[in-house]
Order: C-alpha cells, then sequence, then structure tokens
C-alpha cells in the first residue's frame, strides 16, 4: 500500500475525539481513542450518511451524532442489531504524525 | 398471481389480519387498507392510559409508516369509503373507485349518542379514538375544568378516572343501580364505586339523563329528577353500536351486525368481515380477544387454509391504576347456582363465584385479582372442583396445601392456561419462547410473543414466567442500569459521585468498576452532567463526552450542517438585534431563517467551519448563544403583559426576561422550557411548559411539569408567589431540586411522576429554610455557568472543532 500522506499531528486529534480531513473524494473522519489509537472511516455512517466524526469516540467505536448508530472504527461496521458497514482507509504512526495511504482512499471513494 | 384485498377499517381486528396474512402468504396480496381515522392502526384498549397521560400515543401504535410500506400496503387513511358495488367488486371513496378480488370489512363500531336535547353541543364527545382523547387533554387543561362522563361501564370509568386523573372536576351518570353491572355484581360495583368517590370522582346511579344544557356550547347536564351538573365536556359512554352502514347499503345480511359465518364469510363469498361490526352465532363482540381470533380465521380463510371462528369467553379487566377488577363468565342468581364468597372489608377485598354442578361459570373478583386466571381457565376448561371447594376461594396457591407463594401458582399453571387474553397467547407459547430464543426481558418476550404488548394487565403473569424460567438471571425489581458499561441505576452513580467525592468521568469508572474502557455514547453525556452538577466551580467540563451540539453549541442538522438561534430575552428583540441577524445571514448565504416556536430566530443550514465567524458577528451586536442545543434553559416566552395588553395584571414580559438573565446558562438533566403569561387567558402557552407563571391581581400563580411534545400535559400548580423577587426564588430553588434529583434525559414532569408533586412542594414550597438553601445553591451554580459559550470559542477556544485537520487536493497518485 503505498501513497503515504501526513495529514498531521497525532495530538491534533483529542483523546476520545476526531477530525475532518477534506479530500477531493468527500470526507475522512479521523478518531484517536483513549489507548490513542488512530483509525480513520469514510465520515458517512451507513444508515443515513451522519458524520461519524461528529459523534462521541468510546472504545474501539463512535457512536453515530445522528440517529446513535455505533460503528467498529476497526472494521468500519454497525455493531449491534444494525446493518451496514463504511469504508475504512488505512492509516499508520511514526513519530507522532497520522500518514494515510491515499491509494486505499481512491478504491474506498468510489 | 397477486389477488388485490381491498380492506376497509384500519383498527386493531384487521390490523392482526394483515399481519397473519403477510405472515402466512407474503407477496400474495396486494392491500389497499381504508381507514376514517386519518392514521394507522393503534391500540386502540390503550387509549384510557394515554388519557390519563401514563402512556405516549407513540407508544400504542402498533403499525407504524415503515410497516405498512415494508408490506407494500397501499394506505387511504383519512379517507372513508362510502359504497360497495358487488356487481362491479369495486368500493367508492372520495378518490374514486378501487377494484377488489376479496374485500375484508372491519368497520368496527360506532359510540351510542343518547338521543336527547343538546347532544350536538360542542362539548359533548365520546371516547373512541385518538381526536376524542385529544379533546378530552385540551379541555382538561383548562383550570378547574369540568366533566360529566354519561355511563358507568368501563370505557366510562376509565375515561372518568384519566379525566380526574388529569385534575377535572368528574361527575359519572349511570343509570343503573351500580356501576359495571354488566360485569360487576352489586358488592363489587359498590367496591368500585367507593374506590371512585375515594378519588373525588361523584359517582350518581339510576341517573337518568334528560337533557344536556348550553346555548353554544355544554354548560350542564340535566337529569329527570331535577339534578343539574355544570359541565365542561360531556363525555357518552353508554355504549356501542356495530358500524354496518356500508355493508347494509350493499346488501349484504345484517342482524344487529354483519352476518358471517364461521370462516368470517358475509352473504358474499368474496366478502369477508372481522371485528366489532360482525355477528357471529346471534353474538356481537367488543372485546379484543376474539376479534384477534377473528382475525386469525378471516386471514386463514383468504389464504385458502381452512379454519372456524367458535364462540369465545371473555374475561374482562378494568384498566384504571390502583384499581383491581376482574369478571368472566355469568354470575346472575339462580335456582340451580351456588355461590362462594369472600369478603375482606377493612383490605377492600371481595371475590365471588358461580358454581354450577360442581363446575365455575362466573367469577367476579375486587382489589385481589391475581387467580382470576386461574378461575377463568378452569371456567373454560369446565373442571370439576369438587375436590377443592373449601378452599376454591382462596386461590390457587393454597391448594394442596401449598403456602402462599405466588411463583408457585404460576407454576403449578398447565400449559395451555391462557396468560395474555387480549393476544390469546397460552403460558407454553411463552415460556418455549424464552427457552428458544434465550429472551430474558419483558420487553423481548412482547416483542417476541405479544403477551402483554396490548393491555398490560397480564404483565404480572409474564413476569412470573420469566423469573421461573430464568430463576435468579431474572430479576424484575432490579434498577434499570444506566446503560451496558455498568450494573449501577442513575441514581446510585449520582449518590455514589457525592459519597466518594468522584470528581472526573475516570475517576468515576475506575471507582464504580465500569466494564467498558471509557464507556459508551449512553453513560458518558450523563456522567459528565452529574458531575457539572454535582461540583460546580470544581468540575472541568469533559468536551469528548458531550453531544456534539454541546460540544459545538449549535445543533447537527441532518445534512451535517448546524444552526443557530441566538438569546432574545423573553422574547424581545430590537432593530439593531434583526439588522444583525439580517447582515450574518446574508453575509454566511444562509440558506434558512425561521421563527421558533420559543420566541426567536433559528439560522439554518450553517456550515461547520462558518460557526466562529458567525457568532462573532452576533457578539457583536449585543446577542450570545441561545443554547437551543442545550439540556439547559431554553427559553422563558411571554406576553407582552401589563405594558401594552388591556387584560394585562403584571408586567409579565419584564418577569419573562428577568428569569431569563438569572437563569441562562444553567445546565440541566434535560431541557427547560419556561413561560410568564399577563393574566390568565395565557397567551404564553405557560401551562404545557416545565416551569410557567400564570400573572393574577394578586400575584404570580407558578406552575410546573407540562410538556407539549413526546407527552402532552397540562402543568400541575406549585404555589403563588407575591412578588416577582418571590417567584423567581421559587423557580430557582425548583430548578436546582430538579438539577441534583433529576436523572440525566428525564425532563422536569418525568421527574415530579416519579419522585412524587409531594416531596417537591415539601421542599420548595412549604420549607422556607429548604427553599432557600436550594435557591443559594443555584446562584452559587450560575457563577461559573453564565459563560458565553460563542463569544469563547470566537476567542479561539476548541478551534479544532471547527478546521479540517488536513485538505488533500491531490486525487490519489494512481
Amino acid at each position: 500500500m503505498g501513497n503515504w500522506v501526513d495529514i498531521g499531528a497525532v495530538n491534533d486529534i483529542p483523546l476520545r475525539g476526531a477530525r475532518c480531513v477534506n479530500t477531493p473524494s468527500g470526507k475522512i473522519g479521523i478518531f484517536r481513542t483513549l489507548d490513542d489509537r488512530v483509525f480513520a472511516l469514510r465520515d458517512h455512517c451507513p444508515h443515513k450518511g451522519g458524520p461519524l466524526s461528529q459523534g462521541i469516540v468510546h472504545g474501539a467505536s463512535v457512536t453515530c451524532p445522528l440517529h446513535n448508530w455505533v460503528i467498529s472504527l476497526e472494521t468500519g461496521e454497525a455493531l449491534g442489531a444494525d446493518e451496514g458497514q463504511v469504508g475504512t482507509i488505512p492509516v499508520q504512526v511514526e513519530n507522532g504524525r497520522i500518514l494515510m495511504a491515499t491509494a486505499a482512499l481512491a478504491v474506498a471513494a468510489e | 398471481m397477486t389477488t388485490n384485498l381491498v380492506v376497509v377499517g384500519a383498527g386493531m381486528a384487521s390490523g392482526r389480519a394483515l399481519e397473519h396474512l403477510f405472515e402466512a402468504a407474503p407477496g400474495q396480496f396486494n392491500v389497499t387498507l381504508f381507514g376514517a381515522e386519518p392514521r394507522g392502526n393503534y391500540n386502540r384498549i390503550m387509549l384510557s392510559p394515554v388519557l390519563a397521560g401514563e402512556k405516549t400515543f407513540d407508544e400504542i401504535i402498533t403499525h407504524d409508516a415503515d410497516w405498512y410500506a415494508e408490506h407494500g400496503v397501499n394506505c387511504r387513511f383519512g379517507e372513508t369509503v362510502t359504497a360497495i358495488d358487488r356487481e362491479r367488486k369495486v368500493v367508492t371513496s372520495v378518490k374514486g373507485e378501487t377494484p377488489y378480488d376479496k374485500l375484508l370489512i372491519a368497520t368496527g363500531s360506532a359510540p351510542f349518542i343518547i338521543p336527547i336535547a343538546g347532544k350536538d353541543l360542542p362539548g359533548v364527545m365520546a371516547f373512541r379514538d385518538l381526536d376524542d382523547v385529544n379533546r378530552m387533554t385540551t379541555a382538561a387543561a383548562k383550570p378547574n375544568a369540568r366533566a360529566v362522563v354519561i355511563g358507568g361501564g368501563l370505557l366510562g370509568l376509565e375515561a372518568a378516572a384519566a379525566l380526574r386523573m388529569r385534575g377535572m372536576e368528574v361527575v359519572v351518570l349511570h343509570l343503573m343501580g351500580h356501576l359495571m353491572e354488566r360485569q360487576l355484581d352489586p358488592a363489587a360495583g359498590y367496591l368500585l364505586q367507593r374506590e371512585l368517590e375515594s378519588r373525588g370522582i361523584k359517582v350518581h346511579c339510576k341517573a337518568q339523563t334528560k337533557a344536556i344544557l348550553g346555548e353554544d356550547k355544554v354548560d350542564a347536564v340535566l337529569l329527570d329528577d331535577g339534578t343539574v351538573y355544570d359541565a365542561d365536556i360531556v363525555v357518552m359512554a353508554v355504549g356501542i353500536r356495530p358500524e354496518t352502514r356500508i355493508a347494509t347499503d350493499a346488501g349484504l345480511q345484517i342482524e344487529r351486525g354483519i352476518l358471517v359465518d364461521d370462516q368470517m364469510r358475509t352473504s358474499d363469498p368474496d366478502i369477508l368481515a372481522i371485528g366489532e361490526c360482525v355477528e357471529h352465532q346471534g353474538a356481537v363482540y367488543g372485546l379484543v380477544a376474539p376479534l384477534y381470533k377473528m382475525a386469525e380465521v378471516a386471514a386463514q380463510t383468504l389464504t385458502g387454509a381452512t379454519a372456524a371462528f367458535r364462540p369465545v369467553q371473555t374475561a374482562t379487566q378494568l384498566k384504571v391504576t390502583g384499581v383491581s377488577v376482574y369478571s368472566a363468565g355469568d354470575f346472575a342468581e339462580g335456582d340451580d347456582r351456588e355461590e362462594i364468597v369472600l369478603r375482606d372489608a377493612s383490605a377492600g377485598v371481595y371475590k365471588r363465584l358461580v358454581l354450577q354442578e360442581n363446575r365455575i361459570i362466573g367469577a367476579v373478583m375486587y382489589g385481589e385479582t391475581a387467580d382470576g386466571p386461574w378461575f377463568f381457565d378452569m371456567l373454560r376448561q369446565g373442571t370439576d372442583i369438587a375436590d377443592m371447594r373449601d378452599t376454591l376461594v382462596f386461590g390457587q396457591a393454597y391448594q394442596g396445601g401449598s403456602p402462599l407463594d405466588p411463583m408457585a401458582a404460576v407454576a403449578a399453571l398447565p400449559d395451555e392456561a391462557e396468560i395474555c387474553g387480549c393476544n390469546g397467547i397460552c403460558k407454553s407459547k411463552i415460556t418455549g419462547a424464552i427457552a428458544e430464543k434465550g429472551l430474558t426481558s419483558l420487553d423481548e418476550v412482547r416483542a417476541h410473543t405479544k403477551a402483554s404488548a396490548s393491555c398490560g394487565t397480564c404483565t404480572g403473569l409474564v413476569e412470573q414466567l420469566l423469573s421461573l424460567s430464568l430463576g435468579d438471571e431474572y430479576n424484575p425489581a432490579a434498577v434499570q442500569p444506566m446503560c451496558p458499561c455498568t450494573d449501577l441505576g442513575h441514581d446510585e452513580v449520582r449518590r455514589l459521585i457525592v459519597a466518594k467525592q468522584l470528581k472526573s468521568v475516570p475517576a468515576v469508572m475506575q471507582e464504580l468498576e465500569w466494564t467498558t474502557s471509557c464507556g459508551c455514547a449512553k453513560c458518558r453525556p450523563a456522567l459528565n452532567y452529574y458531575l457539572v452538577a454535582t461540583w460546580p466551580g470544581e468540575y472541568v467540563d469533559d468536551n469528548q463526552s458531550r453531544f456534539i451540539n454541546e460540544r459545538v453549541h449549535a445543533n447537527i442538522q441532518k445534512d451535517g450542517t448546524y444552526s443557530v438561534v441566538p438569546r432574545m430575552f423573553g422574547g424581545i428583540t430590537t432593530p439593531n438585534e434583526l439588522r444583525a441577524i439580517a447582515d450574518v445571514a446574508d453575509k454566511f448565504a444562509i440558506p434558512t431563517v425561521k421563527v421558533t416556536g420559543g420566541q426567536r430566530i433559528d439560522l439554518l443550514g450553517v456550515k461547520k467551519h462558518d460557526l466562529p465567524a458567525v457568532w462573532a458577528d452576533l457578539n457583536a451586536a449585543g446577542m450570545v448563544s441561545g443554547a437551543a442545543y442545550a439540556k439547559g434553559l431554553r427559553t422563558v416566552k411571554t406576553c407582552v403583559g401589563s405594558d401594552w395588553c388591556r387584560f394585562g395584571t403584571q408586567d409579565s414580559t419584564g418577569l419573562g426576561i428577568r428569569i431569563e438573565k438569572f437563569m441562562w446558562g444553567a445546565w440541566t438533566p434535560a431541557k427547560v422550557k419556561m413561560a410568564v403569561s399577563g393574566c390568565p387567558r395565557n397567551c404564553a402557552e405557560a401551562t404545557c411548559k416545565d416551569v410557567g407563571v400564570i400573572c393574577v391581581d394578586s400575584g404570580y400563580d407558578i406552575v410546573f411539569a407540562g410538556a407539549a411534545g413526546l407527552d402532552i400535559k397540562g402543568t400541575q400548580a406549585l404555589c403563588h408567589a407575591n412578588s416577582e423577587d418571590e417567584t423567581i426564588e421559587i423557580i430557582a430553588a425548583l430548578v436546582q431540586l430538579y438539577l441534583e434529583q433529576g436523572r440525566y434525559l428525564e425532563r422536569i414532569y418525568k421527574w415530579t411522576d416519579r419522585v412524587g408533586i409531594d416531596s417537591i412542594k415539601a421542599a420548595i414550597v412549604d420549607d422556607l429554610a429548604k427553599r432557600r438553601h436550594y435557591y443559594e445553591r443555584f446562584v452559587y451554580s450560575q457563577e461559573f455557568a453564565q459563560v458565553d459559550p460563542w463569544e469563547e470559542r470566537v476567542n479561539g477556544k476548541d478551534a479544532h472543532e471547527f478546521a479540517a485537520m488536513a485538505e488533500l487536493n491531490m486525487v490519489a497518485a494512481e
């Protein structure tokens, strides 16, 4: 997986919080968990398109602000009784910087 | 090949028939459903709790729009079918003709209106559908309103009790010598009357209504004996008659109801009929259990299966909270009958069993009705009771010398014993579902079996079956945990936050042994609120535990944009403020500007990154956040009061502004809306607010615990104040008490229902020292709460919330 692009510092995102990255193929939510892991999901709940980056981050999941669907940050899948999945984008952290795989972005955004 | 099925009537019977039909033959029927009411199928039996304010209408909806859509039902609600052409097989309604292959008539029944003078006056109503309930609720909202209920049967008494609960003066007029004479004998009727009278309901038996008096609306009811009862509304609940008009016009065979055979077919084999509108073997039914049975049979007939409807014995229960009445079978006296009676006057218990040849043929119970289903079961089975005759009336638990244990009684019920009469669900069906599907809660049992999902009177039995099946794993008395992260309930968590001096979200989770690393979207906002409310000035707000609206101080919309509502104290604005709002709307191309119900202006469709700049401009014109997003004080609506109005008694506008300026910024368990009206005409609609003030000549009447959202509830009186200062002290103390006792997301009216109005009055009205104490705590916490969040963010706070982390302009290099 090539084309790793630096999108900012880990510390730019609050613990148990999220920020957005604007891309030509739509918004990507970048999430930071309590145990300092970073995830990237398309900012679009599989239910009604709610902006997941605005939700409450807990454990390795986020609750959509519109109708409270809980989405796994690890797989992008809806948890509990709901069914649906949102695209995930590989990210890695190096020296406190977040790198996102833009190749996957093109695929994920299709 | 699909069959075109037209259904006339969208009530409980046809709703149940459609459920069976879609289950048995999915996709086989193309259904068009006509209903006279402008809404789909709801649980009509539960209108009484809705009228009493114990349930909301939403809670009793059986089929919502999604359900109809899912099954492809063409809904024609609010459209009455006026004619059936059996030759051409079409029905006619306002919008034209609809062809059918099969027609199902389920028009139900119409309330019987006594043909007396005044019956058409505004204010005379039946108790049949949601519109009637809404009319009664509106009437009950008026202080000291009076209702006369004509008819002391099941429906009339439920209406009377509910209206009384809503604060009306209620008189029940009953033609017969005792209440509910079709279900109760005189002794039980007397006990029931005494109970209702103790609740402040006047009962007048042997009352022959002569006329309803009034010019352009109801004023009073006149009886034959000359008695006159004043009335704002008259509720006619004297009975129902099958609604057969379209069937009569179509030439179908009719007696009292539309005649049907065992397969629910009318005299035209392509037309079926079910529900209260039909007559089967000379009997007309009005209770839900037989109607559901008809629905099942009709669905089977339509799908070509064989099934037959058999006359059904029914038992009756009255749905008035705190009153237990049960009756089944035939309880008239007769030479060939014997009876067993148990009376305990001081405990208000009365049980009477009517026996014929050692078999129960009737049962009437008042006060203690748990054994009702057991007696009813033996009645239907024709069980020979000779062996247990001596102890029979004491109930099932006394048979075989076993001690009084309700669990043992339920355990001893045979598998085929009926638990839920409304839905015809027997014991084995419930225990089977619990075992097979691993059900662990009442809600799950309701979802899977429908038991206890209609009138709810069998809830206790279903819970006992749950606990019988699950043992210790089921504990109905257990406190509802806050969320799946803990076993503790809201109150316990609050108590421990104080007792253990817990001052941060992680501290609470650590000390109270949360099962998740950092909670969930349910508990985190609740904990954050409890900490804010418990430790004002000390606790540092956890932004990441706030819902997005409170995190960015604007309301998220469905498309991810936000709405912005500046405060307009008391609903008063100025040309300068309006100019600033107009300029902001232009400058940021805000698509929608709307006047809200709370007397202020909403700017909708603001992009998130524009929020701080929008606020900066509004701040510059002197406006602060209206907290339209907050679990906190929203608005104080006012009327123009003595400033302008010729009826105004006090300066309601000024008082409203004072209250809002004093109380804005406070965080509360759920939103708080207030209003101040300058006279009892109440133009500010204070009587449906969380807290309201009605100005009168002598001062200020303070009311609270109203609602006009999911629930509609008139306020209850708190007390009278003589000055603005006193009014403000009382309201602040009340809100502080709520702030300390309310569970997160629990509105004031729900909190009041939970803790009881007396406990609130004891703290705020009766005990001046306590009131002062709560008031001072409110004043203290306001020192930290009254900071304009917009200004803080204009000055750079939480800047990361409003800007993207990065802009990637390059498309992935491919």
